[in-house]
């Protein structure tokens, strides 16, 4: 019994790692949390459900072909939402505006029943004075973190709302050549298919990504980005390209957690709703700033999670509100995390 | 940018004249209004959408008074609207206690569990605080749907706000009399809009003060904050009890205005939308967060129809909002307030 909860919380736990090493990707070199990180996820396991099931492809070409996408789409979220606002940028911004304000205007019009007609009125008008603003060569302010953050809260938003009306509300089923129920026992601890290739899988990519930031000429940049950005500048590093890099990086993880989770549970745009969140208060719970940090938190969270399910009565409803407490109270006595260090800021 | 020559004149309330005249047309706006919703058809609609907004700008002015002017971020703020409501809804159907009465008491426990958040606050900042706020909202509704003397997850019936005698008759002599009884929206908005209107000056006159100051002493650096003697143990606390207590006095008029609460409706997606409105409003500003408020909430409103929709117009407006005025709707304010001023220049 408690060692089949262990191995069972292991499980849950390297989905956890994965998102929590995801986050702590790009905390590290960007300082921004990244909450749009699970509908990235998300939107990873519907492409592999469109290639898979919609156009049929075979597992060798589906699979790759789905990180790979993923890995675009983290890429183009980072250079078309987050890198206009850090650099000041005029073009993409106006793009953005007027695909927005087309869209609520094409919303206005054409689809019953749509969206107010003064809604639109209001976005056209915010849309002409905007433009004519930015050509006017007033120099933008640059937003807070706090905003950059909040961004990336509206890019979860437009994400889970895009697949919510790509896809539709039904639960899918995404194909899947491992089983999560048929496995096998060893001793006393049953091992199904998934779990197997949740281990095997988690492993390896903590393991490349350990090698990638080791001994990669680009792994060691990202490094450096995240130590000093502006000294990385001078050594001939571009931190803008690097920042895209780790988000390509971060959605390539994100997307194997999310392949994973749809492998178990039906496939619709709420999947990595719950990941997330806990993902997130693992990758706080190992400290924000360490990549083991993030996998001993995961582990940590699901093993606590699946103890508590096990162990106390009507545990499944409270593993969560035990979880968190757990966590604030190992904040109250490490606040930078297990393995975070405390950095002291000079004056 | 106007010379200021003495201390008075830099806390004074009403800077100008012309502020307090614009306070006093708005003021008179909001008397008004009822009267004309009387006169148009559905007008109780609009009544309805001007409370939500009341309501929600109250908890924005708190949220932003814990992140706007003491730069502590929070993912919990829906649990001390939880509080609020709960302890109102107590209060009022369960213990007959008055209705001002109870909504006092409900902002004070919730400042209490403010007071209680904060002290693992101090040690605290950025993801970490995050993390720990975001949990304490979430164990908030999760204990809640476990009690069963709130109603469980099957929710909770609040009674309609009880009118005293006179402001019925009052109500009714103004109003046809069948209105005034059957529309408690109408009733609500007595209710609503002075205690929002009180609370706004309250933020206002306390940032002026010596503990707005320190508040946003500690924001602009915490270590320099100390050295001049702000006790951030003292302060941090305390910003967080003034936060939670705006945010449980709004529970409280959430619980009648919805009249049933549920343990669902106070999740994350509320504290995240608490956050969307200070941000979108305005860092550090009480306008901002009134024109915050006001903004998300008109967009709720128009946004039921269509599924799916909803999610990204609202992250759209999210993201241009940022990328194109970072200081929210107040700085946008401020820009054509002080193209006019400078006008034809």
């Amino acid at each position: 019994m408690f060692l089949q909860l262990i191995v069972m919380g292991l499980a849950t736990g390297c989905l956890y790692a994965l998102i929590a090493l995801a986050m702590v990707i790009i905390y590290k070199t960007s300082e921004i949390l990244n909450f749009s990180q699970g509908e990235l996820a998300m939107v990873g396991a519907y492409i592999a459900f469109l290639l898979l099931d919609t156009l049929g492809l075979p597992f060798a070409v589906a699979l790759p072909l789905t990180f790979l996408l993923s890995m675009a789409l983290g890429a183009l979220c980072e250079l078309l939402f987050l890198q206009p606002a850090r650099e000041r940028a005029r073009v993409i911004p106006l793009i953005l505006l007027w695909a927005f304000t087309f869209f609520v205007l094409y919303l206005a019009g054409f689809v019953e029943p749509g969206v107010p007609v003064s809604l639109a009125v209001i976005v056209l008008v915010f849309a002409v004075w905007m433009t004519a603003e930015t050509f006017s060569k007033r120099p933008l302010r640059k937003p807070t973190l706090l905003g950059l953050i909040i961004i990336t809260l509206g890019l979860e938003m437009v994400l889970y709302g895009g697949a919510g009306g790509i896809w539709g509300a039904g639960q899918e089923r995404l194909p899947s050549p491992v089983s999560d129920t048929a496995g096998f026992e060893v001793g006393q601890v049953y091992l199904s298919g998934l779990d197997l290739i949740t281990f095997g899988g988690s492993v390896l990519i903590m393991l490349l990504l350990f090698l990638f930031f080791r001994y990669t000429r680009l792994g060691v940049a990202m490094k450096a980005t995240a130590q000093n950005p502006l000294a990385a500048r001078l050594m001939g590093i571009r931190p803008a390209r690097i920042y895209s890099f780790t988000w390509a990086l971060a959605a390539l993880v994100g997307a194997f957690a999310g392949l994973l989770t749809a492998s178990a549970q039906p496939l619709d745009n709420n999947l990595m709703m719950e990941p997330l969140l806990k993902g997130f208060a693992a990758a706080v719970l190992g400290g924000m700033h360490s990549l083991a940090g993030a996998v001993l938190g995961g582990c940590l969270l699901g093993v606590i999670e699946s103890l508590v399910a096990g162990y106390l009565p009507d545990g499944t409803q409270y593993k969560s509100t035990v979880a968190f407490m757990i966590i604030i109270l190992v904040l109250c006595i490490r606040p930078s995390g297990l393995l975070g260090r405390h950095f002291v800021k000079k004056v | 940018m106007d010379l200021q020559k003495s201390y008075k004149e830099d806390i004074r309330l009403f800077k100008k004249p012309s502020a307090l005249v614009a306070f006093l047309v708005f003021l008179v706006g909001l008397i008004v209004f009822p009267f004309l919703m009387l006169k148009v058809s559905g007008g109780s609609y609009y009544i309805n959408a001007v409370n939500l907004i009341a309501i929600y700008a109250i908890v924005a002015v708190g949220l932003n008074i814990l992140v706007g002017y003491t730069g502590q971020i929070s993912l919990g703020h829906a649990g001390f609207f939880a509080i609020g409501a709960y302890a109102q809804a107590l209060l009022v159907a369960r213990g007959d206690v008055p209705m001002l009465v109870a909504l006092i008491v409900a902002g004070l426990i919730a400042a209490v569990f403010g007071l209680l958040l904060g002290l693992p606050a101090l040690r605290l900042e950025g993801p970490y605080l995050a993390i720990a706020t975001l949990g304490f909202g979430m164990a908030v509704c999760q204990i809640i749907g476990r009690l069963d003397f709130l109603g469980g997850r099957m929710g909770f019936s609040v009674p309609p706000p009880g009118l005293s005698g006179w402001v019925k008759a009052w109500l009714a002599h103004l109003y046809s009399p069948e209105l005034a009884v059957d529309a408690p929206q109408y009733a609500m908005y007595l209710l609503i809009i002075p205690v929002s209107v009180i609370l706004t000056i309250a933020a206002v006159n306390l940032m002026k003060s010596k503990v707005g100051r320190a508040f946003v002493a500690i924001r602009d650096s915490e270590v320099a904050a100390e050295t001049i003697g702000v006790n951030l143990t003292r302060y941090k606390t305390t910003a967080f009890a003034v936060s939670a207590f705006y945010t449980g006095i709004a529970g409280g008029l959430y619980a009648h205005h919805m009249a049933f609460i549920n343990p669902e409706s106070f999740d994350l997606r509320l504290s995240i939308l608490f956050l969307a409105m200070v941000v979108v409003g305005g860092l550090g500003s009480v306008l901002g967060s009134h024109l915050g408020a006001l903004l998300i909430t008109l967009l709720m409103f128009s946004l039921t129809a269509v599924r799916d929709v909803p999610e990204i117009i609202f992250g759209a407006i999210m993201i241009l909002i940022i990328l194109f005025e970072p200081l929210g709707l107040r700085g946008r304010w401020l820009k054509i307030k002080f193209y006019w001023k400078a006008w034809p220049f």
